[in-house]
């Protein structure tokens, strides 16, 4: 690849961080997809058998099929960029970039890129074998494909941001089981919060993954807990937000340059 | 234009977080093409200094030009200039030196065809070629040193600085490292380094400073330093060294063994004298040189009188 330094550089990062998921694929692909597919059998097949269809008429099983996937984008999205961000920093390899000619956008974008990757390979993996267990039909392919995006994205930016500010590994390992799994847990992945009472539901609605997995819902199923237009505005001011914090510590070298 | 230096450091100052004051106001100038020495002892401000350079140290206060780029206000522009071998091991061991190399050109915006033409001349000439493809995290001390050599290369750059690159690393290796470095610098690359091993400095550079206390205590050509050292001592292998070697005024002579003699005298004393009186005992000469640890008397002299100044000023 040729072209202007920034783009090469650009593929640079993405090349080698596709290379590393790839690499240790047995750490990277495989857990979610064991993970996913033990949710289906017991929540989707053994509980939600016995559950009956829930809003829009359908069954368990396919209510929680879009939750289930955009709750394993989130998680290796930010899994991928705060481990391999943070082994950069540990392994003091990100030295090799810091003092390199290339912009700090390039730098940023190049890991974003990389964890959205794994994050839409592991979504797509959990579709894929969601298929074994219900039949769905996507209703809105561009909403759900851009709701997955925008879901990603933020929690690639939010990953690159943990661990810019990490100073060891349980830094980058406590977000994610302290932040992230509760907010993922209850932003409606596996209920529709119409279910829940006041002041539970509007509680709820400060939870940005609430939006990402109903935009991601009414992409698939054409049902959600609010309104889509009201999602992309949330997800976009995140991504926007986020990455504005993201440039902004690399530019001041947070947890980089001394 | 070859009238800009390689280097101007303008009055450079770091107080990292902790209140350390790693540099008090640093000023030097390297001129293109030339083999410079940074000395000092440990914690003196060497890769502080070399730290603002590449951008990886943020300064207090003070700028740097590459080339006549300023490091603070084009930065982007000064890094294309400067190829960086650091002190620490800083590669991601879990690679491969031929991965480590192409992505770092790939960092400068060199596109991969040619990054990996140069990947393999720099490996081959840092004799890494056979381990190119290995984990670099087998490699041992000195082929990681000689890799973050070729690493910086990968961009070609007219500015090479290396921060202590011989560190822990055996006759041998060093020797082949310095051939290179030598080389690079013939072809027109202007070199800096900074080591422990006095001698190597002696040996390689042009010019040198000295710092202590993240101050310069001496900039100057490596000639003209060594000619402040008033005192000389030359080893002398000698056919069958007496037991009471000469007595002459002016020259103090010490037996080593049975085929070595020490000789000091100040610079301006001859030798002739030492001579007749050697050849007067029967004692043939067959060698001569300077004992080699003429610039490290010379450093620590310098570390001490700053020290004292210091200590006086406050
Ligand atoms: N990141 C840092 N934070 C705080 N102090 C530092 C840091 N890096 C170096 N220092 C201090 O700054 C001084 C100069 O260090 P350094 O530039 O590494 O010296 P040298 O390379 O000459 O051994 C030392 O006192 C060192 O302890
Ligand atoms: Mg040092």
């Amino acid at each position: 690849m040729s072209g202007s330094p920034n783009l090469v550089a650009l593929y640079t990062i993405v090349r080698r961080e596709i290379a590393r998921i790839l690499r240790i694929w047995t750490q990277t692909l495989i857990p979610p997809a064991i993970t996913v597919t033990l949710y289906f059998v017991i929540f989707g097949k053994l509980i939600g058998s016995r559950i009956g269809p829930i809003a829009g008429g359908f069954s368990y099983m396919q209510y929680i099929v879009p939750g289930l996937v955009m709750m394993n984008v989130i998680t290796n999205s930010y899994g991928n960029i705060s481990s391999s961000f943070f082994g950069a920093k540990f392994q003091r390899s990100v030295e090799e970039m810091l003092v390199s000619p290339m912009p700090n956008w390039v730098i940023l974008l190049g890991y974003v890129l990389g964890a959205v990757a794994r994050g839409l390979a592991v979504g797509l993996l959990a579709l894929l074998i969601a298929l074994f267990f219900t039949s769905l039909h996507v209703v809105h392919p561009l909403i759900t494909f851009l709701s997955v995006l925008l879901g990603a994205t933020i929690f690639s930016l939010a990953g690159f941001v943990n661990a810019m500010y990490a100073k060891k590994f349980d830094d980058v390992a406590l977000v994610p089981t302290f932040v992230l799994t509760p907010l993922t847990y209850l932003g409606g992945v596996f209920y529709s919060i119409s279910m829940l009472g006041e002041p539970w539901q509007t509680i709820s609605r400060i939870n940005p993954i609430v939006y990402m997995v109903n935009a991601f819902r009414y992409g698939v199923l054409g049902v959600s807990d609010v309104h889509v237009g009201a999602s992309f505005v949330v997800m976009l001011v995140f991504v926007a937000s986020l990455a504005a914090f993201a440039l902004f510590l690399l530019k001041r070298g947070i947890g980089l340059r001394s | 234009m070859s009238t800009v230096p390689a280097l101007v450091v303008d009055n450079l100052r770091k107080t990292y977080g902790n209140g350390v004051e790693a540099l008090k106001g640093v000023s030097l100038t390297v001129e293109q093409g030339d083999f410079f020495a940074l000395l000092g002892p440990n914690g003196a401000g060497k890769s502080t200094l070399i730290g603002i350079l590449s951008s990886l140290v943020n300064s207090t206060s003070g700028d740097a030009r590459i080339f006549g780029v300023s490091v603070n206000r084009q930065r982007n522009e000064a890094m294309k200039l400067i190829g960086l071998v650091p002190q620490e091991i800083n590669f991601n061991q879990f690679e491969k030196p031929f991965d480590i190399c192409v992505n770092e050109a790939g960092f400068y915006g060199i596109p991969r065809k040619i990054a990996a033409e140069r990947a393999e001349k720099y490996l081959n000439e840092l004799r890494l070629w056979d381990k190119a493809r290995d984990q670099a995290r087998m490699l041992s001390g000195g082929m990681k040193r000689r890799l973050m050599i070729a690493r910086a290369m990968m961009n070609e750059p007219k500015l090479l600085i290396l921060d202590e690159p011989t560190a822990g690393v055996d006759i041998e290796i060093r020797r082949s490292m310095w051939q290179f470095v030598s080389g690079i610098n013939a072809a027109g690359t202007t070199v800096i380094l900074t080591t422990h091993y006095l001698e190597e400095a002696e040996q390689l550079c042009r010019n040198i400073a000295i710092i202590d206390h993240g101050t310069i205590v001496e900039n100057t050509s490596m000639k003209r330093l060594l000619a402040k050292l008033d005192v000389e001592t030359f080893v002398l292998d000698v056919t069958h060294a007496p037991e009471q070697p000469p007595a002459l005024p002016g020259v103090t002579v010490r037996r080593i063994d049975e085929h070595t003699l020490e000789a000091e005298m100040a610079r301006s004393h001859d030798l002739n004298s030492l001579f007749a009186a050697l050849s007067a005992q029967g004692v043939t000469v067959t060698s001569m040189r300077n004992k080699t640890n003429r610039l490290e008397e010379l450093f620590v002299r310098l570390v001490e009188n700053g020290r004292l100044g210091q200590e006086r000023a406050a």
